[in-house]
C-alpha cells in the first residue's frame, strides 16, 4: 500500500494540537492499524483505546476526517492515495489525552435508569418477534458516537438535561421488554429530557450497529411520552375520575 | 514521581470485570460486603463481549433427553479426562439456573419457535444435546451488559481503567492489591479482606491470537508471584477458525456457531476433509459420509427436526475444538491450505443470504467491513489462533479459593474445570457458575475477618520504585519490540505442536527477554501512556510464558490443548496427573501432583452415556 500520511491530535486537557505521521501501511489495514503502528515505532505513549479490534466492543471511537466512527471499523484503502487522514478524539467528552476522552458522565446517566423488574409472576415464555424488537436496542456496543454527534449534547452542551441517543436506546429496551413492570416516562420526560431531541437521526447515521435509533427507540418514547402528558383526552378523563 | 497513592477499602475486592468478575461481586455485594471491582478497560469492553456463539446449559428446552450427567460427560471427554472432576459436576448443575437468572435479570436470549417460546438453544462442537443458549452471535455482548446493569444498581465501586500491579499480602493471606490508574498514572492501593482474581486470559503472548491487549496473563502472574499454585498451563486451546487474511485481522474469531448453522470446512482441493479426522473417541458418534451429514444438516438445522428421531450423526466439522484445530493445521501443512496459509469454510453455499445475515448477523459485518468478504457468496478464509487458556490459579472446586488465604479465581484465570481442551459455550457457563461462587465464598472469608489485615508502607514505596522503573532506564528499548519479540518467541516454542528441543530454546529465549525487559524505556510520563503500560505487562507476560514451557516440558504426552510432536500419544501415567508450578525462591518450581479420582457414580455417568464406547475411556487413560 505504501506510505501513509496521518495526522493526530496530541494533547490533553490543557491544549495540545495536531501532529503528522508517515507510517508505511501494509494490505487490509485499518485506522486503528495505522494508530497501533506509531505507538509500536513512533510514538510509544500515544493515547487510545481499544479492546476487539472488531467492531465489538466500541472503545475505539473517534473523529475520522471530521466522521465520529470506530478506528478498527475504518479502512485504509476507504481513502485516496495521498490523502492525509485527520484523526481527533470524541468532541463532545472532556479529554483526557490524545484520543482518549472522559467518558464518565455516561456511566453516570446510565445509573439513573431503573433496571429490568419483571413482572410479578412473569411467566418466562415469549415469542421471538418481541425478542426481535428488544433485541435490537440490545446490539449497542456503547461505543458513544451518538452521544458525540448528537448537537443537543455537542453543540449546546445539555449534559445536566439530556441523556443522549444512548440511554434513550436502553431506556427503549426496557420500556419495550414484554415482562418490565416499570414505567420510565417520567424520567424520560423530566430528567432526561427527550423532548430536546429534534429528531435529525444524526445518531442513527453513525451507529456502528445500524441499529434504528430515531425511529425504533427515540420516536416510540416520545410517542409513550406525549400519550402520558399531553393526550387531550386523557387529561380530560384524568379530569373527570379526579386524578 | 512521589510515592503518595489514593487509597481505598473494601471487605472483598475483585481484580476483572469480565463477566466471572462482575458476577462475583455482584454476589459479594449481595452477601451484604462492601465490593470493589476493579477494571482494566472501561466497564463494559472486557473480553467477554467477543464471546459469540452462546452459553452452555443443559435446559433441555429443545431436547429433552439433555440433563447435567451428559452434560458433565461431555465436558469431561471434551477435556480428555484432564479436567477437575468436581469442577465439571458443579458446573453441569448449576449451568442452567444461572443462565435462567440472567434471563430474570434482563438478558434476552433467542427463542425456540416451538410455540413455547422458552429459551433456544443451539448445536456447538462436542455437546452431545442442541445446548447454547444464545443470542444471535453476540452472546457475551448480552451477557456482559446484563451483568453490568445489574452490577451498576448493586452498590458495588467500580475501579475503571486501572491495572493491578501486585498482590499485597500479610503474612500468607491476602491483604490487598496495589496499582496505578491509567489516565493519571497515580498509584492506588486496596486494601481487601479477600481478593478474587477474574483477569481473562493470555491470548496477547502470541503472535496469532483472538484476544484484546487486556488478555495479558495479569491474573496468573499476579497470584503467582503472591504464592499461588498455578496448575494445567501447558493446556492453551487453539481456536480452529481465526481470520488469516488481510493481515492486519490475523487471528480475529469466527465464531463456531459458522459451523453449528451447518458451514462446512473444505481445503483448496474442494474436499471436505473433516470427515479423516475423526478420533476414535468421537468415533460412531459423527457422520462418516457428506451424504449421512447432509441428510443430518437438512432436518435438523434447517427443517428443525428434533434430533433425537434423527437417525443420522451430526457433521465432523462439529467435533472438540482441539480436533478441529490440528485437522485444519495438518491440511495447511500438507499443501492443501490456501495462499494465505488456511483452509474454507463455506456457509454461503449452505444457508441463504437472508439467514446467513439473521443468524451470523456480526460475522457477515466482521467479514465485509474487514475483508471485503461477502460471506454470503464466498467462502471465508480461516486458520487456527490462539484463544483461550485452560489452565490457572490452582482453586478448591467448592470455594474457588486458591492455596493462598483468601485470595479466590474464577473464569478463564482459574485452572480445572475444563482439562485439557473446553468446549465451546463452556466458557460463559464457568464464568457465572465460578464468579458466583468466588463472590460467595469471599464474602464469607471476608467476613470471619474482623480487621483489615495490613499492609506494609515499605513494600508499596518498592513497588513504585519498580513501576517507575522504565522512566528511569535510559536508552534501552522500546516495549512493544520486547512484546513482539516474546509473542515469536512463544508462537515457536509453545505453540500448537510441541518438542523438547524447541521448548528447551524457548526458555532460553525468555531468559534473554528477561533481561532485555530490565532495562525497558518509557517516553513521556505516567500520563495515559500505552508504551509504559506494555513495559510493565511485560513482567506478567514472561512469568506465564515461563510458566506454560516449563509445564509443557513436563507432560510428555499429548492431549486436548497440548500437542507434542515426540510423546504424541495419551500416557497412562500423566492421565492420572496435572502439572502444577510454583514460586520458589527466585525460581520457578514444577511438581506432578495426583488428578482427583472420579467417585464412583460419576464413573458410572460417563460408562453409561450416551454413545460412548468404553474403549474410549481406556485410551484417553492411555490403557488402551
Amino acid at each position: 500500500m505504501g506510505k501513509v500520511h496521518l495526522r493526530v491530535y496530541r494533547g490533553n486537557s490543557e491544549g495540545g494540537q495536531l501532529r503528522d505521521y508517515e507510517v508505511e501501511a501494509e494490505e487490509g489495514m485499518v485506522v486503528l492499524d495505522v494508530i497501533h503502528k506509531i505507538q509500536a515505532t513512533q510514538s510509544s505513549d500515544l493515547a487510545c483505546r481499544w479492546n476487539c479490534k472488531a467492531g465489538k466492543c466500541g472503545s475505539c471511537s473517534a473523529e475520522i476526517n471530521g466522521k465520529p466512527r470506530l478506528m478498527c471499523m475504518t479502512r485504509m484503502n476507504e481513502f485516496k492515495e495521498g490523502e492525509v487522514i485527520t484523526v481527533m478524539p470524541m468532541k463532545t467528552f472532556p479529554l483526557m489525552k490524545d484520543l482518549a476522552t472522559d467518558v464518565s458522565w455516561n456511566y453516570e446517566v446510565n445509573k439513573k435508569i431503573p433496571p429490568f423488574t419483571p413482572v410479578e409472576g412473569a411467566v418466562w415464555q415469549w415469542e421471538q418477534e418481541d425478542a426481535d424488537r428488544v433485541q435490537e436496542f440490545r446490539k449497542c456496543i456503547e461505543c458513544f458516537l451518538c452521544q458525540d454527534t448528537c448537537h443537543v449534547l455537542r453543540d449546546h452542551d445539555k449534559m445536566t438535561k439530556f441523556a443522549g441517543p444512548r440511554f434513550f436506546v436502553r431506556t427503549a429496551s426496557l420500556e419495550m421488554h414484554p415482562l418490565d413492570a416499570l414505567d420510565r416516562t417520567e424520567l424520560l420526560k423530566q430528567e432526561h429530557g427527550i423532548g430536546l431531541c429534534n429528531i435529525t437521526k444524526c445518531c442513527t447515521e453513525v451507529c456502528p450497529e445500524s441499529i434504528h435509533i430515531t425511529d425504533n427507540a427515540i420516536i416510540p418514547l416520545k410517542e409513550r411520552v406525549v400519550d402520558k402528558y399531553y393526550d387531550p383526552l386523557r387529561i380530560l378523563w384524568n379530569k373527570i375520575l379526579g386524578k | 514521581m512521589s510515592d503518595s497513592y489514593q487509597s481505598f477499602e473494601y471487605d472483598v475486592l475483585v481484580i476483572g470485570a469480565g463477566g466471572a468478575g462482575l458476577r462475583a461481586a455482584i454476589e459479594a455485594s449481595a452477601a451484604g460486603c462492601k465490593t470493589g471491582l476493579v477494571c482494566k478497560s472501561l466497564l463494559g469492553k472486557a473480553h467477554t463481549v467477543m464471546a459469540e456463539g452462546g452459553i452452555a446449559a443443559a435446559l433441555a428446552t429443545v431436547d429433552s433427553r439433555d440433563s447435567w450427567q451428559q452434560h458433565f460427560v461431555d465436558s469431561m471427554i471434551g477435556g480428555n479426562l484432564g479436567n477437575h472432576w468436581r469442577m465439571a459436576q458443579i458446573h453441569a448443575q448449576q449451568a442452567p439456573d444461572r443462565v435462567r437468572e440472567l434471563e430474570k435479570w434482563g438478558a434476552v436470549f433467542d427463542r425456540t419457535t416451538d410455540g413455547k417460546g422458552n429459551i433456544n438453544v443451539r448445536h456447538f462442537g462436542g455437546h452431545t444435546y442442541k445446548r447454547l443458549a444464545h443470542v444471535g452471535d453476540r452472546t457475551g455482548l448480552e451477557l456482559i451488559r446484563t451483568l453490568q446493569d445489574k452490577g451498576v444498581h448493586s452498590g458495588i465501586d467500580v475501579h475503571m481503567e486501572c491495572t493491578i500491579y501486585a498482590l499485597l499480602k500479610d503474612g500468607d493471606r491476602i491483604a490487598g492489591a496495589y496499582g496505578y490508574f491509567r489516565e493519571t498514572g497515580r498509584p492506588v492501593l486496596f486494601k481487601a479482606k479477600s481478593v478474587v482474581v477474574s483477569t481473562g486470559g493470555i491470548g496477547k503472548l502470541f503472535f496469532i491470537n483472538s484476544n484484546s491487549w487486556e488478555c495479558a496473563g495479569d491474573g496468573f502472574a499476579l497470584s503467582y508471584l503472591a504464592g499461588a499454585e498455578l496448575c494445567d498451563m501447558e493446556y492453551i486451546q487453539f481456536h480452529p477458525t481465526g481470520m488469516v487474511w488481510p493481515p492486519s485481522v490475523r487471528g480475529i474469531l469466527i465464531t463456531e456457531g459458522v459451523r453449528g448453522e451447518g458451514g462446512v470446512l473444505k481445503n483448496t482441493k474442494g474436499e471436505r476433509f473433516m470427515f479423516k479426522y475423526i478420533p476414535p473417541k468421537y468415533q460412531g458418534k459423527y457422520a462418516e459420509t457428506e451424504a449421512e451429514a447432509d441428510i443430518w444438516f437438512k432436518k435438523v438445522v434447517i427443517d428443525g427436526v428434533k434430533e433425537d428421531t434423527v437417525t443420522e450423526r451430526k457433521p465432523p466439522e462439529l467435533m472438540s475444538r482441539d480436533v478441529v484445530a490440528r485437522a485444519l493445521w495438518n491440511e495447511i501443512k500438507e499443501g492443501r491450505g490456501t495462499e494465505h496459509g488456511g483452509v474454507f469454510l463455506d456457509i454461503a453455499t449452505r444457508r441463504s443470504a437472508e439467514d446467513i445475515k439473521k443468524k451470523l448477523p456480526s460475522m457477515y459485518h466482521q467479514f465485509k467491513q474487514l475483508a471485503d468478504v461477502d460471506i454470503t457468496k464466498v467462502p471465508m478464509e480461516t486458520g487456527p489462533t490462539c484463544h483461550y487458556m485452560m489452565g490457572g490459579v490452582k482453586v478448591d472446586p467448592e470455594t474457588q479459593m486458591s492455596n493462598v488465604p483468601g485470595l479466590f479465581a474464577a473464569g478463564e484465570c482459574a485452572a480445572g474445570m475444563h482439562g485439557s481442551n473446553r468446549l465451546g459455550g463452556n466458557s460463559l457457563s464457568d464464568l457465572v457458575v465460578f464468579g458466583k461462587l468466588a463472590g460467595e465464598h469471599a464474602a464469607i472469608y471476608a467476613k470471619k475477618l474482623k480487621d483489615f489485615p495490613k499492609v506494609d508502607d515499605a513494600q508499596l514505596k518498592g513497588l513504585n520504585k519498580e513501576m517507575n522503573q522504565p522512566f528511569e532506564n535510559q536508552n534501552g528499548e522500546v516495549s512493544y519490540k520486547i512484546l513482539a519479540n516474546l509473542q515469536h518467541i512463544m508462537e515457536k516454542g509453545a505453540g500448537m505442536f510441541r518438542e523438547e528441543p524447541t521448548m528447551e530454546q524457548c526458555l532460553k529465549d525468555l531468559e534473554g527477554l528477561k533481561e532485555r525487559v530490565k532495562k525497558v524505556t518509557a517516553e513521556g510520563n505516567r500520563m495515559f501512556n500505552p508504551g509504559w503500560h506494555v513495559a510493565l505487562d511485560l513482567r506478567n507476560m514472561l512469568a506465564v510464558g515461563e510458566a506454560i514451557v516449563r509445564a509443557a516440558k513436563e507432560r510428555k504426552e499429548s492431549r486436548g490443548g497440548h500437542t507434542r510432536t515426540d510423546f504424541t500419544g495419551y500416557s497412562k501415567e500423566f492421565a492420572k496427573k496435572r502439572v502444577v508450578v510454583r514460586k520458589k525462591g527466585a525460581g520457578m518450581e514444577v511438581i506432578r501432583e495426583d488428578l482427583p479420582q472420579i467417585p464412583k457414580e460419576l464413573e458410572e455417568e460417563l460408562v453409561n452415556a450416551h454413545m460412548l464406547k468404553p474403549e474410549i475411556l481406556k485410551q484417553l487413560r492411555g490403557e488402551a
